[in-house]
C-alpha cells in the first residue's frame, strides 16, 4: 500500500515559497511561456489578473483587461492566432460568459487556456465561497459536439504543475484547456517546493512553403500545425464548419470528417492527458473518487478510515476531462462501493456510475452551502459503505 | 488601375452577396486603400463577425478571421496587442458593431487601440433576413417592427467620437471614392479609427420599406447624405432625417499599443521576484507522438 501523497511538498529543491493557488498560477503561466493575458475580474479569481498585470510587462509580455468576459476570451483566442501563449482567468458567471468563445477555440483549434476558480452558483451565487459546481459547465458549456480538457489540482503547488501542464496540453493538441481551481485552492496559503527545471511545449509550426499551409490539415496526429498570423501564410480562421482549407463546407462528407478529427484529435489521446493519482488498499472493499480541494480532505478521510482498520482505497483525479473512465472502471472491478465526495450535487459522481457500470455502488457525499468537505462527512460515508448500508 | 484579383481570393467567388447589395463598393473601397498605402499583405490581418458584410473576410487573400457575432473588434484587439506591427483592419455590420457588440466598440475607442473598424451600415439585420437593428430609423419597418421601429437609432459615429475614436468619418457607397479615400486616412491612422459606410440592403432593408428596385435604395441614400461642410450651415431642424458624411474627427493621440510599449520599457529594470525555472523545450510534434510526459 502507498502512502498518501502530501500534495505540497514537491522535491526538496528549487525555491521555496508560501503562496496560494491564484499566486502559483499566475507564476507557473508565465514560466510556461505565457506572454498574453486577457481577462475581466472577478472574485475569486482577480488576483491572477492582478499578479498578472504587473508581472507580464515585466517579462516583455501583454496584459490586458478587458471590456467583460466575453471580450476577454476573444482577446484570449486573437492573441494565440498572433502566437502568443495566452491565458485568461474567471469564476462562474464570467466562465458561463466565455463559453460561446471557449467553443469558437474549439473549433478553431486555438490553443488557450482558462483558469475557472470556482465558487458557488448558480448565478451570482456565492462570490468569496467555494464550490466545485462548474465540472459539468467545463465539459458541456459551449454548444455542439466538441472535445475538451480540464484539469484540476488538489493544491497550491499542484496547481503550480497543472498550469505548466494546461498550456503544455494546449500547444501540443492544438486546443482550448480550462483549468478547475476552487476558492480554497485559490485562496489558501501553503508553503511549496517550485521546480528547479520544467518542460514547455511549442506548438507545431507549418513548414516554409507558405504557399501549401492548409490550416487544417489532416495529418497522422490529428493535429494540424498552426502558422500565426504575419508569417506569409494568410489563412482564413472561421467558427463555421470548415474543411482542411479552412474555408466554410457544407459538403456533409466533409464535415462529418473535420468534426470527427477534432473530437478524435483528443479522444484518441485520452490515456496521455489523463492523470489521476491512486492510493490502493489490495483488501479494501470501498473506494473513494476525489478531486480539488476535496480530494485533500478525502484523503485524510481514508487516513482515519485506515487506523480505524477499514481498508480503504482512494483514486485523485487530477484530469477531469476527458473522464477517467478506466482507473474508474478498475477501481469498481476491485471494491463494492464507491464514495464520491464533491462540493455540488454530485455531477461528476453520475460519471462515476456510469464508469462502475453496476460493478459496484455509488454513494455521494455533497455539500453545497459554502462550506468545504470535512473529512468526518467522507468519513462516515467510508463507515457506513463499509458495513455494508 | 488597381489590380484588385490581387487582393482576392477568387477561387472563393462567387460572392454570397446579392444582386443590388452595396457590400462588394465597400470592400473594393478599402482593397483601393490599402493598395494606394502599398501594405504588405501578409502583414494585413482583416477580422469580422457575423452577418453578411462580415463574409467579407472569406473572399480577401489576407491574414483572415471570422469570429463570432458582435466581437469582432475583441478578436481584434487580442491580435493587434499581441502583435502591433499587423495592420488590424475590422469589417462589421451595424447589429454585429453596435448591438451585441456595442461593448467592445466603445471600449476599442476609449483604448484608442489602433485598429480600423469598417462599419456596413445598412440600418438592419441582412443576413438573419431583415430584422430590427439599432440602426433602423425610428417609424421604418423590419420583420420585427411590423408596424414600424417603436425605438430611436444609434448615431454611430457621434457614439465612437464620444468614447475617444481618433478618426471617424461616414461615407457612402453613393460616392466610392471619397469612401476609400476616408479608409485610406483611417488606415494611416495610428490610433482607432471608424469609417461608417452607408450601404444599401435591397433584400432586406428595401424590401420590408417597400423601397423598390436596387436602384432606389441608392436613390434613397443618396437623397438622405449631405457633406459635412454644407450640414454646418442647416438648422437641426433642416438635418433631422440627413445622414451628414465627411471626416468628422481627426486628432492625434496616444495609441494603446504604443502606450503599452513605454510602459513596458519604463519597468524593465524594476527587478521581478519571480522563480523561472530552467525550461526544456519539447516541441509539440514530439509531445504529440508521446515521446514526453507531459
Ligand atoms: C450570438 C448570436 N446571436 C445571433 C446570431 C444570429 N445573427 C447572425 S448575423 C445577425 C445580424 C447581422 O446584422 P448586421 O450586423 O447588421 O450585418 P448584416 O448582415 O446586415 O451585414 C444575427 C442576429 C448569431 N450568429 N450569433
Ligand atoms: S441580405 Fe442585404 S446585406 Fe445581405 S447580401 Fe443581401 S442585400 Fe446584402
Amino acid at each position: 500500500m502507498s502512502t498518501v501523497s502530501n500534495t505540497n511538498a514537491g522535491p526538496a529543491k528549487g525555491a521555496v515559497r508560501v503562496m496560494t493557488g491564484n499566486e502559483a498560477c499566475a507564476e507557473a503561466a508565465i514560466a510556461a511561456g505565457c506572454r498574453f493575458y486577457g481577462g475581466y475580474p472577478i472574485t475569486p479569481s482577480s488576483e491572477i489578473a492582478e499578479i498578472l498585470s504587473k508581472l507580464l510587462p515585466r517579462v516583455g509580455g501583454k496584459f490586458i483587461q478587458m471590456e467583460d468576459e466575453i471580450g476577454a476570451m476573444g482577446a484570449v483566442i486573437g492573441a494565440s492566432l498572433a502566437g502568443a501563449k495566452a491565458l485568461t482567468a474567471t469564476s462562474g458567471p464570467g466562465f458561463s460568459l466565455k463559453q460561446e468563445n471557449i467553443g469558437y477555440a474549439c473549433m478553431a483549434e486555438v490553443p488557450c487556456v482558462i483558469v475557472n476558480v470556482m465558487r458557488g452558483g448558480p448565478s451570482t451565487g456565492l462570490p468569496t465561497l467555494p464550490s466545485q459546481s462548474d465540472v459539468m459547465q467545463a465539459r458541456w458549456g459551449t454548444h455542439g459536439d466538441h472535445p475538451i480538457i480540464a484539469l484540476c489540482p488538489r493544491g497550491v503547488r499542484e496547481t503550480y504543475d497543472l498550469t505548466v501542464r494546461s498550456f503544455n496540453l494546449a500547444e501540443t493538441y492544438r486546443t482550448p484547456v480550462i483549468l478547475l481551481l476552487d476558492e480554497i485552492i485559490g485562496h489558501v496559503n501553503e508553503k511549496v517546493f517550485l521546480p528547479d527545471r520544467i518542460r514547455v511545449v511549442e506548438r507545431v509550426k507549418p513548414g516554409a512553403d507558405v504557399t501549401e499551409y492548409l490550416p487544417y490539415q489532416d495529418t497522422d496526429t490529428d493535429v494540424p500545425p498552426m502558422a500565426s498570423f504575419g508569417e506569409g501564410h494568410r489563412f482564413h480562421v472561421t467558427g463555421l464548419v470548415h474543411d482542411e482549407t479552412g474555408f466554410p463546407t457544407n459538403n456533409p462528407e466533409k464535415i462529418e470528417h473535420v468534426l470527427r478529427r477534432l473530437n478524435r484529435k483528443i479522444d484518441r489521446y485520452a490515456d496521455r492527458i489523463i492523470r489521476v493519482e491512486e492510493d490502493r488498499d489490495e483488501n479494501a472493499r470501498v473506494g473513494v473518487v476525489a478531486y480539488g480541494s476535496t480530494a485533500r480532505s478525502a484523503s485524510y478521510a481514508v487516513r482515519l478510515a485506515r487506523e480505524e482498520g477499514i481498508p480503504v482505497s482512494i483514486l485523485s483525479l487530477l484530469t477531469i476531462w476527458p473522464f477517467p473512465e478506466e482507473p474508474i472502471r478498475e477501481m469498481a472491478n476491485r471494491v463494492s462501493d464507491i464514495v464520491v465526495p464533491e462540493m455540488n450535487l454530485g455531477q461528476l459522481a453520475h460519471e462515476v456510475e456510469w464508469a462502475a457500470c453496476g460493478k459496484a455502488r455509488v454513494h455521494k457525499v455533497n455539500r453545497i452551502d459554502g462550506e468545504p468537505i470535512h473529512p468526518q462527512y467522507v468519513l462516515d460515508a467510508i463507515r457506513a459503505a463499509a458495513r455494508g448500508k | 488601375m488597381i489590380d484588385f484579383e490581387k487582393y482576392l481570393r477568387i477561387k472563393k467567388f462567387p460572392l454570397i452577396w446579392c444582386a443590388g447589395c452595396g457590400n462588394g463598393i465597400v470592400l473594393k473601397g478599402m482593397l483601393g486603400a490599402i493598395d494606394r498605402i502599398g501594405l504588405d499583405k501578409n502583414k494585413i490581418t482583416v477580422v469580422s463577425g457575423i452577418g453578411c458584410s462580415s463574409r467579407a473576410t472569406g473572399y480577401v487573400d489576407f491574414n483572415t478571421l471570422h469570429t463570432t457575432h458582435g466581437r469582432a473588434i475583441a478578436f481584434a484587439t487580442g491580435v493587434k496587442f499581441a502583435n502591433p506591427d499587423l495592420t488590424v483592419l475590422v469589417v462589421t455590420g451595424d447589429g454585429d458593431a453596435t448591438a451585441i457588440g456595442g461593448n467592445h466598440f466603445i471600449h476599442a475607442a476609449r483604448r484608442n487601440i489602433d485598429i480600423t473598424v469598417i462599419l456596413y451600415n445598412n440600418w438592419i439585420y441582412g443576413m438573419t433576413g431583415g430584422q430590427v437593428s439599432p440602426t433602423t430609423p425610428h417609424g421604418m419597418r423590419a420583420t420585427t417592427a411590423p408596424f414600424g421601429n417603436p425605438e430611436g437609432s444609434f448615431d454611430i459615429s457621434r457614439l465612437a467620437i464620444a468614447a475617444g475614436a481618433s478618426f471617424v468619418a461616414r461615407g457612402s457607397v453613393t460616392s466610392p471614392v471619397k469612401l476609400s479615400q476616408y479608409i485610406e486616412k483611417g488606415i494611416r491612422k495610428k490610433g482607432f479609427a471608424l469609417i461608417e459606410a452607408f450601404t444599401p440592403c435591397p433584400t432586406a432593408f428595401g424590401r420590408q420599406n417597400k423601397m423598390g428596385k436596387a436602384l432606389d435604395n441608392l436613390e434613397w441614400i443618396k437623397e438622405r447624405t449631405i457633406d459635412v461642410k454644407k450640414a454646418d450651415a442647416l438648422s437641426p431642424e433642416e438635418l433631422e432625417d440627413k445622414l451628414v458624411t465627411g471626416i468628422l474627427v481627426d486628432v492625434e493621440k496616444s495609441e494603446y499599443t504604443d502606450l503599452y510599449a513605454k510602459l513596458v520599457e519604463s519597468v524593465r529594470d524594476i527587478p521581478v521576484d519571480l522563480h523561472i525555472p530552467e525550461r526544456e523545450v519539447v516541441p509539440a510534434s514530439i509531445a504529440v507522438a508521446g515521446g514526453e510526459e507531459l
